[in-house]
């Protein structure tokens, strides 16, 4: 059995090692996707272009906007003096924010009042809109709380009460964990590897099976003494171990050259990416028993590859989907693995917090993999 | 050029299409199936963060604060611990985000005027909902505590001294749904020519009708025409999806121009089905075509077209680079047709890069073909 299994594995290596094209694309790819994904998938927001409309003009005007500047995440690209200049630049894009200080701002902060300001930010990136709010109120917030406690401290003065106290007395310190800066990169790059591993294994275990169906050599097989469980295991353990490889050369890339930390177990990351690699193979040998070209096959990966990256809670957050949803997720591998891949890089985490995902891991995957087996030995006689 | 030629290698692929059930199927029901879910599952924003607290004050104001940060419609409290171990277990499992460290005599030195400082601590490893979570937090609290300041100040009933108003243009709701379905059609416009498209000439030269054409007196031109209209059709009728579901079902605003809408998408979509045509001539065979229709026009498109990260965040090298991707000028125009109701004019620089794809492509396929056995 063994002797035959082997067999087909090395037949498997020369058709794929034959294929110059093909042996590039399984390794090249792989690395290519990490360095495009893992510098492109930010979600960092940094030189947000801005548009300053001053009418005001004073002392402490420039004082305020000068807190943007030096908050280091808005670029004041444009200063302009009039309300058609704002609708100009954001219409175009060149500017996602327009910040306008009324007349009388300096005179309304140095008399106690309320000095007023207009921001107008273009929402068409919900997200990053989102970020930028935050951004603009802390500064704001910080402005004020400054401006505050100078006019407690000068209404004691003038009053001549001093109680004695502080007033700057309330701080907050906020400690991020696992990834201090916040680096998207950092969080991402875990995610983009178990994307990476989705994308190569199903693809090629589906799509190798397929095209010997189309080229009608999978009858060649048939008749010889090769037993269906033979052909399944001897089709799908040369990408079992392709994407073991690529799994390998991802983690090596992502943790030299990215610098992704990981503080975690190494064999626990494998064990955990075997159970996934399961699931992978199995789904794809599964989309091999119902596709007759290679395009169909094609066009199904890409079917099932959407939904599953989509609702891995990656980006956009599960617990925000409708309920309904959210139960569908459970039956997404992706899921799993990402909270395990992320656990172990980043935080640490071992066996005795990352269990439940990999008992769910493992049951989808040795599920998928049974079901599929059976469907292509059915096939096959 | 002869359109009774055009017509029949077009006839023959349609064949090859209606033949080939699954494939057209799911090039309708993928765009259905992302407009569903990204109008009604996935959403970008940050709502419910789970936060842990811990109250070692159980006063007043620690009180107080809790109320706020509850009350705020961002943060759920899901659990109060008395411990820091209890604390380290939530944030590690997933359980909360966030955890609050409220010390003890809180209240006290609230009223005594003594420094008071608390504690935060998030979970960075999604960046993304723990900077926005952190946003959220800094606001309560710096609210928090200029309402002391200036409510129970040594002389109290202070002003606070910014109003800023703000408004937000284009989708004052901030709904992500606004923002990523008019990008969908750029994404199924380049799945329908990176999985389609880039299959068609390499799956001639693979089951060797590839022979039949050259021998027949069928012009390059009318080869590439005839392969690339049944799927500009396709094309078509996903545009059509996503515009009258986004509309009817989820109210995406179309401010702009339906007609302009439907010529630009035209035209990018004309460059990006040439451009799968051209990597189908290229690679021969299906897979690698596959791949390189994945690397090159495909993710690319995804993710360096400003979707759904933004451009000016990345490494200088990858914005130069998004120059080249015509997907980023596509979707600055449904955006902007869109949400902003922008008219020719101001969209005149995008629709020239498209049209300069467009032709570069065409031309390529054009010469890359050889009606020639080697």
């Amino acid at each position: 059995m063994f002797a035959r299994i082997k067999e087909i594995i090395i037949k498997e290596f020369i058709q794929i090692s034959r294929d110059r094209r093909m042996l590039m694309l399984v390794f090249a790819a792989p690395i290519i996707q990490l360095f495009l994904f893992g510098y492109a998938i930010t979600t960092d927001i940094k030189n947000i272009s801005t548009a300053v409309w001053d009418l005001d003009k004073t002392y402490e005007s420039r004082e305020f906007i000068s807190d943007f500047k030096n908050s280091g995440n808005f670029n004041l690209n444009y200063y302009i003096d009039s309300e058609d200049e704002i609708s100009e630049l954001l219409d175009k894009g060149e500017a996602q924010v327009a910040i306008r200080i009324n007349p009388g701002f300096g005179k309304d902060i140095k008399s106690g009042d309320e000095a007023g300001i207009q921001v107008i930010i273009d929402g068409s990136n919900s997200n990053s809109t989102v970020i930028i709010l935050n951004y603009i109120s802390q500064i704001s917030a910080e402005y004020s709380r400054s401006v505050l406690v100078e006019r407690v401290e000068r209404m004691e003065l003038l009053s001549g009460k001093n109680n004695n106290r502080n007033i700057d007395f309330f701080s907050n310190e906020t400690g991020i964990w696992y990834n201090p800066e916040l680096k998207s990169r950092i969080s991402n790059v875990p995610a983009v590897v178990a994307f990476i591993l989705l994308l190569t294994t199903i693809m090629l275990t589906s799509m190798s099976i397929v095209k010997e169906k189309e080229a009608g050599t999978i009858e060649q097989l048939i008749v010889t003494p090769i037993k269906p469980i033979e052909l399944v295991l001897g089709k799908t353990l040369p990408f079992a171990i392709i994407g073991f490889t690529d799994v390998l050369l991802v983690i090596a890339v992502s943790y030299s050259w990215f610098k992704i930390p990981l503080e975690g177990n190494l064999f626990i990351l494998f064990f955990g990416t075997i159970l996934y690699l399961f699931t992978t193979l199995g789904v794809g040998l599964f989309i091999s028993t119902i596709s007759k070209t290679q395009q169909q096959a094609m066009m199904t990966t890409f079917f099932f590859m959407m939904p599953a990256i989509l609702l891995s809670g990656f980006m956009f957050p599960i617990e925000n989907m409708p309920v309904i949803i959210q139960y569908i997720t459970y039956l997404n591998p992706l899921r799993y693995f990402l909270v395990i891949i992320t656990g172990i890089f980043l935080k640490g985490n071992g066996l005795n917090i990352l269990w439940p995902q990999m008992l769910a891991l493992g049951g989808i995957g040795i599920a998928v993999l049974v079901i599929s087996v059976f469907r292509f030995k059915k096939r096959l006689e | 050029m002869n359109l009774k030629r055009i017509n029949a290698i077009a006839r023959k692929e349609f064949i090859h299409i209606r033949r080939d059930h699954r494939s057209l199927i799911l090039s309708f029901l993928i765009p259905v199936i992302l407009l569903i879910l990204f109008g009604y599952a996935l959403t970008l924003d940050v709502r419910d963060i789970p936060v842990t607290i811990m109250d070692y004050d159980n006063g007043k104001y620690s009180r107080e604060l809790t109320r706020s940060l509850s009350e705020s419609g961002y943060f759920t409290i899901n659990d109060y611990v008395g411990n820091y171990e209890d604390l380290k277990k939530n944030i590690a499992s997933r359980k909360s985000l966030v955890a609050i460290v409220i010390p003890p005599d809180f209240s006290r030195d609230i009223t005594s005027g003594s420094n008071v400082r608390i504690q935060t601590i998030i979970d960075g490893s999604a960046s993304n909902k723990a900077s926005i979570a952190s946003g959220y937090i800094e606001s309560i609290i710096g609210e928090f505590s200029s309402n002391i300041i200036a409510g129970e100040g040594p002389l109290g009933g202070l002003k606070m001294p910014l109003n800023s108003e703000i408004r937000v243009w284009y989708n004052p709701e901030l709904e992500s749904r606004n923002f990523i379905i008019p990008g969908i059609i750029a994404i199924i416009m380049l799945m329908i020519a990176s999985l389609l498209t880039s299959q068609v000439i390499s799956r001639e030269w693979e089951t060797g009708t590839m022979e039949q054409l050259i021998v027949s007196p069928v012009k390059k031109v009318e080869i590439i025409l005839g392969k690339i209209i049944p799927y500009f059709i396709i094309g078509m009728i996903d545009l059509v999806i996503v515009v009258v579901f986004g509309r009817l079902l989820f109210n995406v605003p179309l401010k702009g121009s339906e007609i302009l809408l439907f010529l630009l998408s035209a035209l990018f979509l004309v460059g990006a089905l040439s451009m799968g045509i051209t990597i189908s001539i290229v690679a021969k065979s299906q897979v690698p075509s596959y791949q390189i229709a994945m690397l090159i026009s495909f993710l690319p498109s995804y993710m360096l077209s400003g979707l759904v990260f933004p451009i000016s965040s990345m490494p200088k090298v990858l914005q130069y680079i998004s120059y080249l991707v015509p997907a980023k000028y596509f979707i600055i125009i449904l955006r902007g047709i869109f949400l902003k109701g922008s008219g020719f004019l101001i969209l005149s620089m995008e629709v020239l890069y498209l049209a300069i794809f467009a032709a570069i492509m065409f031309t390529m396929a054009n010469l890359g073909l050889r009606k020639k056995l080697t």
